[in-house]
């Protein structure tokens, strides 16, 4: 795809457009969570003090604490403790399935997901820690600025292709965490290859099942034909009512296979409802992944 | 409506109901299209299946809906058609028997209208027809023809006013065998139907026709002295409530309902009575009595002479002198027969004449001349009655006539009955030699034979006959002594009658009695009212005047020849039935209008009998209704709901209805632009913004531009002196533009004003009572004051305000408050001056204040201003602000064009700002009271 200027600027400017709110709503959930650099409860080269020990030999002369060194006769080194910066990989299903909403009050899937990715990367990013995409120009890094490379590349919806999006975990560094924001309803084969390579990568992560409650509850009575979001799948069924108790066990299976999956390699997995207030959510995931340590 | 007058032209069709019930199991296997959803979740749902493998059961009301319409598709295509007619095609030619008599009138269409049906039958068939009346029957045998030739004649056939003949008509003998017969009745019993029904029976198939409403005939009316009674009659049947009208000629000429009464019929009778208590005049105009509402010769009924009132004319004094009322010789004859004759009175003789009357009425001698006399025995002779009176003069005469005509007395003078003695009789006197004379009872053949004679009367003078061989042969009232006190000759057609006496009480007291009553009406009355009879008849001839046809209706009969007096007689006396010889109407005689009419009260009014067996249509079955274009569009109906239920049902009901809606939205974009605007008036709206005073259309294009300039100069005055802007000045149309957004309205009227519409006029007190100020102007100041009267604008004026709701009005006082408002005003002058200005009258307690030069008038605001000084010329300025209208002339009139400008101005204040100046008179209270 090769846009024109014009296009382009269109593009842009929808882009931007959408990215205040995105941000602006994205920041207001981070500051529900107070985040912190992850102490490591040991000396090291973090920023904050650790505790003051006499100087040994060896040490580097502007080691040495002169303030502290100065109230007695002995020198004191100060030590840092020593801090782990990590790197947070998000994955956001960009397929048609996640541009479903129910109803017109709530938000898609796709937004609610996004949200949720934005905000957890503001909360990592003041953290200090890197957050990046899984995308291949969007490595996690650290800092302000990766904060708005985010949310202009979460901002934009365009859909993929496809009814799920594939998620590539091949650019995703080595023993870091990864998050993946999807509906897990499609083919679960991509997402279990996905688990495979990050557990050989020593990678951690969760997995988030964004539902809307209509998957959940499947409200349907008569005659009624199914069709999949980008209208390759349908199903007809002449009484939906029948269909509700099969679904609902087969959605339950689904959740029990991510869970297995999750158990499997050592992740997390959670369903997030659209109709929920998306900071409950972000709470979770936020201690879900400051506690793997 | 019972099953039966249901019927279907195709009815196999209706076979297909059976397969109503397979269409019902069909239905049911057809469930209703699906609803399309976009669901994520479909993956989940991939290869699930429902539960239930039969269909979906289509909603039992959709199904009985699918099934209603279908069944009334059947239904339709079956052609059902209610009160089907079963007309079973005949054999042989046909024959219509129609009564077409006086009874068939009442529903003649109806019967036409089934001759029509048989003759379109026979069309069809191809039989020969022929159509017969028994009230007018073909002199030879019937002429059997195809049926066009007869439906050519159908709109010419009539009802008769007269019934068929008896007797056996001989046309019956030459049917052609095989004939079938329609006997179109008329519903009452006769004479020789039984033997006509034979005589058709005999050639083939009868049926009747013979509609069920009752028959309804008049009896000729009876007046019997006070009222006329009118007795209807009818076949038996329930209760009936009729209206009778008398109908006559109003003083117009025209032909109007005189006098109603009402005729109630009770369940089963066959007689009511219908009574007219009306003052004599009216009861003169009355010409004929008919039933309201029905038609036909029966319902009828001509009045003739027997109703009519006498005219009776007196001569009157011929004196100059000034006589005591109760003293003049007519003063008891004009109290006598007031009540019932038309008196008339003159003291010409040529114009009593002239008038017509039966009586002529002479009191004494009234000293006619020779020419005179001739004329008046020429009247009586005519056929006149000549009544005469008895009197001082008449004795006189009688003597100078004896003295000087040498014993000839009266013998040469045919006015009068009998010779008269010369000089008067006086009994009873102080110098004579007996009581009064009392009356002797009246001879048998004596006009008033039978009175009662009261024994109080007395006979104080008389006047004698000269005592002869035939005096008493003409004497008809007689004293106790046998001297005649009442005689009466023959003259030619009429008659002479002379009271001996005075008619006043000098010469006895007769006139005062209850007798003299009787007597005059005897002689006068009793002339009138009794039919002749067949004697009197006899010889005489008759001119018919009016004849009535079958339906009542009357025609002038001029022009037909007369009818001898021996035919009316068996007619009149009731022996038979008039007939095409002697046709229902009014015959006039020499002195008499005899009427005629169809039924009397001996015509027979019996239903008709059939015998046992034969086919009667009473012709109550209702017409032809065909009901598959109802079924069709329920049919139609019940799909478009079965549409909109599926609709529904599929969930796409609103997207439909949306589609719809925006067709019909592309379809009618102009009804889309104009609906915001609705109806409101832009100029309306413009007036809205600012002060706008506006001038009403008076359709005289000059008057308005006029008023426009006007109004015109007067804002741009306004604008330039006060703190009042007005807009641009509008012109208003009272029946149309709404009003309530003018303060002002300047409304110039001329001679020919349209008047307001009622709409208008609610409109015009809607906003004089809400505050509106309506200027009027008749510009005519200098017209008015010239000609001094009212003018021809003024009195149109006054039509127009008629009906506005204007209060009491006074010429403007020299305190009103118009005169102070922005200018000091003494006078209002216009294009002219000196035209009164009225305004609304103050209050009858208005006060002068203490100290002040003003009455305390502080409430209302008159809602009119009228004069006729032409405001609007003085004040019209052209586009350019140039005067346009002359004023007076040089600085003198541009003096009155000022003093009309500063008129305008104080009235626009006035209008605007009420009478705030008026308040001005409490300043000096207020200020006291602020200085305490």
């Amino acid at each position: 795809m090769n846009p024109t200027g014009p296009a382009l600027r269109r593009s842009a400017e929808a882009l931007s457009g959408a990215l205040p709110p995105l941000l602006v709503a994205a920041e207001h959930l981070a500051n529900s969570v107070l985040p912190g650099a992850h102490g490591r409860r040991r000396a090291g080269s973090g920023a904050e003090f650790w505790q003051f020990r006499p100087v040994h030999a060896g040490d580097a002369a502007s080691r040495i604490d002169w303030r502290r060194s100065a109230r007695g006769d002995d020198l004191f080194v100060r030590e840092r403790e020593w801090q782990a910066a990590r790197a947070v990989t998000l994955w956001v299903d960009d397929g048609a399935a996640m541009a479903f909403s129910a109803d017109k009050n709530r938000p898609t899937k796709a937004r609610h997901a996004r949200l949720l990715a934005l905000a957890l990367a503001l909360v990592l990013l003041r953290g200090g820690e890197r957050v990046g995409l899984a995308e291949a120009d969007l490595a996690p890094r650290a800092g302000r600025a990766q904060a708005d490379l985010l949310a202009m590349a979460l901002a934009d919806e365009s859909v993929a292709g496809g009814e799920h999006g594939a998620v590539d975990l091949h650019a995703a560094p080595v023993g870091g965490h990864v998050v993946l924001f999807s509906d897990f309803l499609g083919d679960m084969a991509p997402v279990e290859a996905a688990l495979a390579l990050a557990a050989a990568r020593s990678m951690r992560g969760i997995l988030v099942q964004v539902l809307d409650p209509v998957e959940e509850g499947f409200p349907f009575d008569g005659r009624t034909r199914f069709e999949s979001m980008s209208g390759h799948l349908s199903h007809e069924t002449l009484r939906a009512s029948d269909l509700r108790s099969a679904y609902r066990d087969r959605l339950a299976a689904r959740k029990d296979r991510l869970a297995a999956l999750a158990r499997q390699t050592g992740w997390h997995a959670t369903t997030l409802h659209t109709d929920r207030a998306p900071a409950l959510g972000l709470l979770w995931l936020y201690q879900a992944l400051g506690g793997q340590k | 409506m019972n099953l039966a007058a249901l019927g279907f032209a195709a009815p196999w069709v209706l076979w297909a109901l059976v397969a109503l019930p397979i269409l019902w199991w069909l239905l049911r296997a057809v469930p209703p299209a699906p609803v399309r959803r976009r669901f994520p979740g479909v993956a989940l749902l991939l290869g699930l299946r429902d539960k239930d493998p039969e269909s979906q059961r289509t909603p039992w009301w959709l199904l009985l809906l699918r099934v209603a319409a279908l069944a009334a598709l059947i239904l339709a295509l079956a052609g059902p058609v209610l009160n089907p007619s079963r007309v079973v095609p005949g054999q042989g030619p046909l024959l219509v028997v129609m009564d077409a008599s006086w009874a068939s009138a009442r529903d003649w269409p109806r019967r036409i209208e089934r001759v029509t049906q048989a003759l379109e039958a026979a069309q069809r068939a191809g039989r020969t027809v022929s159509v017969v009346e028994l009230t007018d029957p073909p002199a030879v045998a019937p002429e059997f023809r195809a049926a066009d030739h007869w439906r050519e004649r159908l709109p010419g056939l009539m009802p008769r006013p007269w019934s068929p003949a008896s007797d056996l008509p001989a046309w019956t003998a030459d049917l052609p065998p095989g004939t079938e017969t329609l006997w179109i009745s008329d519903g009452l019993a006769r004479d020789g139907r039984a033997a006509l029904l034979a005589a058709l029976a005999g050639s083939g198939p009868v049926s009747v026709f013979e509609p069920a409403t009752p028959v309804l005939a008049l009896a000729p009316p009876v007046f019997d002295g006070q009222a006329v009674t009118v007795t209807a009659r009818r076949t038996p049947g329930g209760v009936q409530e009729l209206t009778l009208n008398a109908l006559g000629r109003d003083p117009a000429g025209a032909e109007r309902v005189l006098d109603h009464a009402a005729l109630r019929f009770a369940a089963g009778a066959v007689n009511a009575d219908a009574r007219f208590d009306l003052p004599p005049e009216l009861r003169n105009r009355v010409t004929r009595f008919q039933i309201d509402g029905a038609r036909g010769a029966g319902t009828v009924a001509l009045t003739d002479d027997s109703l009519q009132r006498r005219k009776v004319a007196l001569l009157s004094v011929r004196e100059g002198s000034e006589r005591l009322a109760l003293l003049s010789p007519l003063h008891y004859l004009r109290e006598a027969l007031r009540p019932s004759a038309d008196v008339i009175e003159s003291a010409s003789l040529d114009d009593l004449l002239l008038a017509g009357p039966d009586v002529i009425v002479l009191a004494d001698m009234p000293g006619l001349t020779e020419g005179e006399s001739q004329a008046l025995l020429h009247w009586v002779e005519e056929g006149g009655l000549l009544l005469r009176f008895a009197g001082p003069r008449m004795a006189g005469a009688g003597a100078s006539a004896a003295l000087g005509g040498g014993g000839g007395g009266q013998q040469d003078d045919p006015l009068l009955p009998v010779r008269l003695r010369a000089g008067g009789r006086t009994v009873g006197g102080a110098m004579s030699w007996g009581d009064p004379r009392s009356l002797a009872p009246f001879p048998d053949q004596s006009p008033f034979v039978g009175l009662p004679v009261p024994a109080d009367v007395g006979i104080r003078a008389q006047v004698l006959a000269q005592p002869g061989p035939d005096l008493a042969a003409h004497t008809i009232a007689a004293l106790a002594d046998g001297t005649p006190l009442v005689t009466r000759a023959a003259r030619g057609a009429g008659q002479v009658v002379l009271f001996h006496v005075t008619a006043n009480a000098e010469w006895s007291n007769l006139p005062l009695s209850g007798l003299f009553v009787q007597m005059l009406d005897r002689l006068a009355i009793s002339t009138r009212g009794a039919r002749p009879d067949a004697g009197d008849l006899a010889g005489t001839h008759w001119q018919p005047q009016e004849v009535m046809d079958g339906f009542g209706l009357l025609s002038r009969a001029d022009d037909r020849a007369a009818v001898p007096g021996e035919d009316l007689a068996p007619v009149l006396s009731g022996e038979r039935q008039p007939g095409p010889d002697l046709q229902p109407g009014l015959y006039a005689g020499t002195a008499l209008r005899i009427a005629v009419n169809a039924t009397d009260a001996q015509t027979p009014l019996t239903p008709a009998q059939w015998p046992l067996g034969t086919v009667v249509e009473t012709g109550a079955r209702q017409a032809e209704v065909p009901l598959a274009g109802y079924l069709f569009a329920a049919a139609a109906a019940v799909l478009i709901l079965d549409a909109l239920a599926t609709l529904a049902l599929g969930g796409r009901l609103l997207r439909a209805a949306m589609l719809v809606f925006a067709l019909g939205l592309a379809a009618s974009p102009r009804a889309q632009a104009q609906a915001p605007t609705g109806d409101v008036d832009p100029r309306i709206l413009q007036a809205t913004e600012n002060v706008v005073l506006a001038a009403v259309a008076t359709g005289d294009p000059q008057v308005d531009a006029v008023a426009l300039a006007g109004l015109r100069g007067l804002s741009d005055a306004l604008y330039a002196r006060s703190s009042v802007e007005p807009g641009d000045p509008m012109r208003v149309d009272i029946e149309t533009d709404e009003l309530s957004v003018f303060p002002f309205l300047y409304w110039p009227v001329t001679a020919d004003s349209p008047l307001p519409s009622a709409q208008a006029y609610d409109k015009l007190n809607r906003y004089l009572r809400t505050g509106g100020m309506i200027l009027f102007d008749t510009r005519d100041a200098e017209q008015a004051r010239l000609t001094g009267g009212t003018t021809a604008a003024g009195r149109r004026l006054q039509d127009i305000a008629a009906g506005l709701d204007i209060p009491p009005l006074e010429p403007v006082p020299a305190d009103h408050v118009l005169t102070r408002t922005f200018y000091l005003l003494t006078d209002f002058p216009g294009r002219y001056q000196g035209g009164t200005v009225w305004v609304e009258s103050a209050p009858a307690d208005a006060q002068q204040a203490e100290g002040m030069p003003f009455r305390n008038l502080n409430d209302g605001v008159s809602p009119v201003v009228v004069g006729s000084n032409d405001w609007a010329s003085a004040w019209a300025v052209d586009e350019q602000g140039v005067p346009m209208a002359q004023v007076g002339r040089g600085t003198t009139g541009e003096r009155q064009r000022e003093m009309a400008m500063r008129f305008g101005v104080n009235l626009i204040m006035y209008v605007l700002s009420g009478n705030y100046k008026s308040d001005q008179v409490h300043v000096p209270a207020l200020l006291e009271r602020l200085g305490q």
